[in-house]
């Protein structure tokens, strides 16, 4: 009746398709679950689940959307822009379209306050940032080698980093006595564990802003984190894939900024990873982008953005909007506002309920406090709260514990993807909730001793899912009532 | 330890071959009807470029597509977040229903077992990553894409193992040349997890015989574990008589679906892309197709790395939806493909140079053993240099594709207008003359087609076009 017995596919495919490396397996996707069966919309279904687990920014679509509206050139379907079609269509050399290079340096520089300026001919092309700390990882470890990651970190570092290169992770644990900041001793004691485990360590890296903290790395972390790698000899990473999201001081310093301020840095140790999924809002586009200061690493790089290019229709489309300077600056300005204005009315909503966060001045998350609400300071309490908010208050927020996070009580709560009065809904379900939780006439629920969750964890999950910051569930994958889901 | 990766280091991208380095000295001096007539003339790049305008004129009728319209409503929200690596629900649809037309809706898809990947690149990576460990092996028969190189070994650690396919069968795949390939693999001590074809071949632009496609799947079914691809990214540019075969059409036929008593069905995956049938190399779309649950989640997961745009998989699912203009545009685009194969082929006869018979692709593999020097490779590099540099044409040489016997030639015809093709040919003609009459020998005459040429090595050579062996159909 057909050989379908998993034994035997451990043994037909390889080890990679088999283990869970992937990260897929994992016990948070009852978030998403519960938010697939029972999707918030405002008017179908007010009591549903609101999505706060998903890192998507969808303030300013509009913005995007009129500028395509008024630029039918850029686009190769349209009467207008059509003539390009053919050159477009066949266009797959792997150094990508000269205007999207360029536009992506603009806009990356932008970004920077035009505080640096980015070289087009360095910059290649990936699918997505998923793609992008695939491509770097591949061109600068071994299997077997590592990278250090400062925790709390992004969960999908786990495949994107490790799974089919086989490069393992070592958390560099922060936590909330310093407010995360990364020191250089947590640096240190890591490297020097990894050298007395034999372990060879090839680079570190930073997310900056940081995912899920929300906040910008400091002058002096970042010029400590880059000296730390010059002196070690192993490459530093940044991640700055939220660049344009910072919306309040301290303004943002990337590390390409640095290397102007220090003196005898090896460049050949420093790249950076970009994507327009966060700062623009186009994760559907995939667009990824990695940027080295190393030539080998570009030359190399180069031939493995093959397995990962950007649809030419895509780079056609973004070349033109990306080199309109008015539009760009207009774009960062306002957006940057939005954030800033969204931000604020959620993290105000949230003081007044006695709720702190994190204090941040980036990302489209916030990274909320839920401490004293723990039945138990350990992560079963966390896990304990977490289902609370899922079930009874019914928000899929993330907990701490899926980045790794070191101290129990502490969860990332997304605020871009939703419009402002389904902030107030879930604010009002916060007050709701926090009340009854800190009112003493309620009697304590016994806390459950759960399994504790390790990696290694495995549930019967339907084949469907996927637990990443940056996906909906698969069958529905946007609202039901998307005209898109009905496309046939 | 070395600052990079060894992979970074290495040279398994294969890109320093010649396929390669024939394209770096086109860039150098690219013909241009106008500007730089005395350019180099690119024959090396298999794309097509003859079917653009039914494209742009179904655009030019659907223009709501081109607004992310869809019933009136903006749908642009919804492109710019999905990046559901299950892929859009329309454009899946549209693509096995495209799949399967293309064979005579002989065999059906079903969409959710379709994995989209960044072109056919990806997808044949990908499958290695699922399919095979770190030094396992894949038989592949030769000559192959040389692309295959880097695709297939370079950051998976896979090896390729050839099975050595000679012109006095048409380079068809035989039961020894398998055997001997795994064999070869055996002594290598290397685990030979499968076989990966190409049908229609790249580069020899014929399509895979039932007798080849029943061998391979015949080879695979005893050995557990033993997959076979079937990359069928040509399976739309087969113009000509026999018909195209997939594998999955053998399946059906030999009762090997799913459900039979076999596991054949579970080891068999299919890779496609819209590169070269719909000439659309620029936006990334190729696909993998197995019945294996396992794979198709494995691979699915993977496709994280390299997912297609999705305004351009809504582009494509309202193109390839359209039925009508799918089924057009097929046969449109195969009649095109037809009259320029015949122009290339007759072109290459006038010059007195015969290619391998051929039914399918963009390229013909071309027979000039009887202009090398000696029968070897070194001569083979020797005629191509002439060939880039002084004839100023960038085809690719045999080698490239890991040809066991020199003098064979991949030229492409689709992706040039009919003027530079025929440029192509005067030029490579007055080359031919030339170089039979500085060695003395006769010079070919126009429309000569018979005529026998000693050559050093004692070979007899037919002018006239080679007819292709039928074989069991």
């Amino acid at each position: 009746m057909g050989f379908t017995s998993e034994i035997h596919d451990y043994q037909l495919l390889s080890k990679i398709a088999t283990n869970d490396k992937h990260g897929e397996n994992s016990p948070y996707f009852d978030g998403w679950k519960a938010y697939d069966r029972d999707p918030f919309h405002p008017t179908k279904n007010p009591d549903g689940v609101i999505q706060m687990g998903l890192a998507e920014n969808q303030l300013s679509f509009d913005l995007i959307e009129d500028w395509i509206m008024e630029n039918p050139k850029a686009s190769i379907c349209t009467p207008e822009g059509v003539n390009q079609f053919k050159h477009i269509a066949n266009f797959q050399d792997y150094h990508g379209l000269p205007e999207f290079t360029k536009g992506v340096a603009n806009f990356m520089s932008k970004v920077r306050g035009g505080r640096v300026k980015f070289d087009p001919d360095r910059i290649l092309m990936s699918g997505g940032a998923t793609g992008a700390n695939e491509l770097i990882m591949f061109c600068l470890a071994d299997p077997g080698d590592a990278f250090l990651v400062p925790s709390p970190y992004y969960p999908a570092f786990v495949r994107d980093l490790c799974w089919r290169t086989g490069i393992q992770i070592i958390p560099v644990h922060c936590d909330s006595s310093n407010n995360f900041k990364i020191t250089r001793e947590a640096l240190e004691e890591a490297y020097q564990k990894a050298q007395e485990d034999n372990i060879n360590v090839k680079g570190l890296i930073i997310t900056n802003p940081s995912n899920p903290l929300g906040t910008t790395l400091d002058r002096e972390t970042l010029k400590s984190a880059v000296s730390f790698i010059n002196e070690k000899n192993i490459h530093l990473v940044c991640d700055e894939i939220y660049a344009a999201t910072v919306f309040n001081s301290p303004g943002y310093v990337s590390v390409s900024e640095i290397l102007q301020d220090i003196e005898s840095i090896n460049l050949d140790l420093i790249h950076v990873i970009y994507s327009l999924s966060k700062d623009m809002g186009l994760p559907g586009f995939r667009v990824g982008i990695v940027y080295s200061y190393n030539e080998e690493v570009v030359h190399c790089g180069r031939k493995m953005s093959s397995f990962g290019l950007v649809s030419s229709q895509t780079q056609h489309l973004l070349g033109a909007m990306l080199n309109d300077d008015e539009f760009v600056d207009g774009f960062l300005k306002e957006s940057s506002r939005r954030l800033g204005k969204r931000h604020s009315v959620f993290t105000k909503g949230l003081e007044k309920e006695g709720i702190s966060c994190l204090p941040s001045n980036a990302g489209l998350f916030v990274w909320m406090n839920l401490r004293k609400l723990l039945k138990e300071q350990t992560f079963e309490g966390e896990m304990m709260l977490w289902r609370d908010i899922i079930n009874e208050v019914k928000l899929n927020v993330s907990p701490g514990s899926s980045f790794d996070c070191k101290e129990p009580g502490w969860f990332r709560v997304c605020f871009a993807n939703m419009d402002d009065e389904t902030v107030e809904v879930a604010l009002r379900r916060i007050r709701a909730f926090v009340g009854k939780e800190t009112t003493p006439s309620s009697s304590p629920k016994k806390p459950v001793k759960l399994k504790r969750w390790n990696s290694n964890l495995r549930l019967s999950l339907s084949s469907s899912r996927r637990f990443d910051e940056t996906v909906l569930s698969p069958h529905n994958m946007m609202s039901p009532h998307s005209p898109l889901v009905q496309a046939t | 330890m070395g600052l990079l990766s060894r992979k970074a280091t290495c040279n398994s991208h294969g890109q320093d071959s010649s396929y390669f380095l024939g394209w770096q000295e086109y860039e150098k001096n690219p013909y241009d009807e106008v500007l730089n007539p005395k350019g180099i003339i690119q024959m090396g790049l298999a794309e097509n470029q003859l079917s653009f305008d039914l494209l742009e004129s179904w655009l030019a009728k659907n223009p709501d597509v081109s607004a992310f319209k869809k019933d009136g409503n903006s749908i642009f929200r919804e492109l710019a977040l999905f990046q559901d690596y299950h892929g859009l629900p329309a454009f899946k649809k549209a693509l096995v229903d495209f799949m399967a037309e293309i064979r005579g809706n002989k065999v059906t898809f079903d969409p959710n077992h379709i994995v989209l990947t960044a072109g056919s690149t990806s997808a044949n990576e990908t499958l290695m990553f699922c399919l095979a460990d770190h030094g396992d092996a894949f038989l592949l028969p030769t000559p192959y894409y040389p692309g295959f190189d880097r695709d297939l070994k370079w950051r998976t650690g896979v090896e390729i193992v050839p099975i050595q396919c000679i012109s006095s069968n048409n380079f068809q795949i035989t039961e020894s040349a398998l055997q001997r390939a795994y064999q070869d693999a055996q002594t290598r001590n290397l685990t030979v997890k499968g076989v990966l074809l190409t049908n229609p071949s790249n580069p020899l632009g014929t399509t895979m015989t039932r007798n080849e496609l029943n061998l391979l799947i015949d080879f695979i079914s005893d050995k557990a574990d033993m997959h076979l691809i079937s990359d069928e990214i040509y399976s739309g540019t087969v113009f000509d008589s026999p018909a195209f075969v997939s594998v999955v059409e053998i399946l059906k036929e030999r009762n090997l679906l799913k459900d039979s008593d076999s596991d054949v069905w579970n080891r068999v995956h299919v890779v496609y892309s819209l590169s070269k049938d719909l000439g659309l190399p620029g936006f990334r779309v190729g696909a993998i197709y197995s019945q294996n649950d396992t794979v198709v989640s494995a691979a699915t997961k993977m496709s994280s790395f390299g997912l297609v745009s999705s305004q351009t998989q809504y582009l494509l699912s309202a193109m390839l939806g359209d039925k009508n203009f799918a089924k057009n545009y097929i046969s449109e685009n195969k009649q095109r493909l037809k009259r320029r194969q015949k122009m290339l082929v007759s072109g290459l006869k006038k010059a007195g140079i015969s290619c391998l018979k051929s039914n399918a692709g963009l390229f013909c593999w071309v027979d000039m053993r009887h202009l090398l020097q000696s029968n070897t490779f070194e001569a083979e590099m020797e005629l191509w240099k002439k060939i880039v540099y002084d004839v100023r044409l960038n085809i690719s040489p045999g080698s490239s594709c890991h040809c066991t016997e020199p003098g064979w030639f991949r030229l492409c015809f689709a992706n040039m207008s009919e003027d530079t093709l025929d440029l192509a040919m005067k030029r490579l003609k007055a080359f031919v003359a030339e170089s039979a009459g500085g060695n003395g020998r006769r010079k070919s005459i126009i429309g000569h087609s018979s005529g026998k040429k000693k050559s050093p090595t004692k070979w007899v050579f037919r002018l006239s076009s080679r007819d292709r062996e039928q074989g069991d159909r």
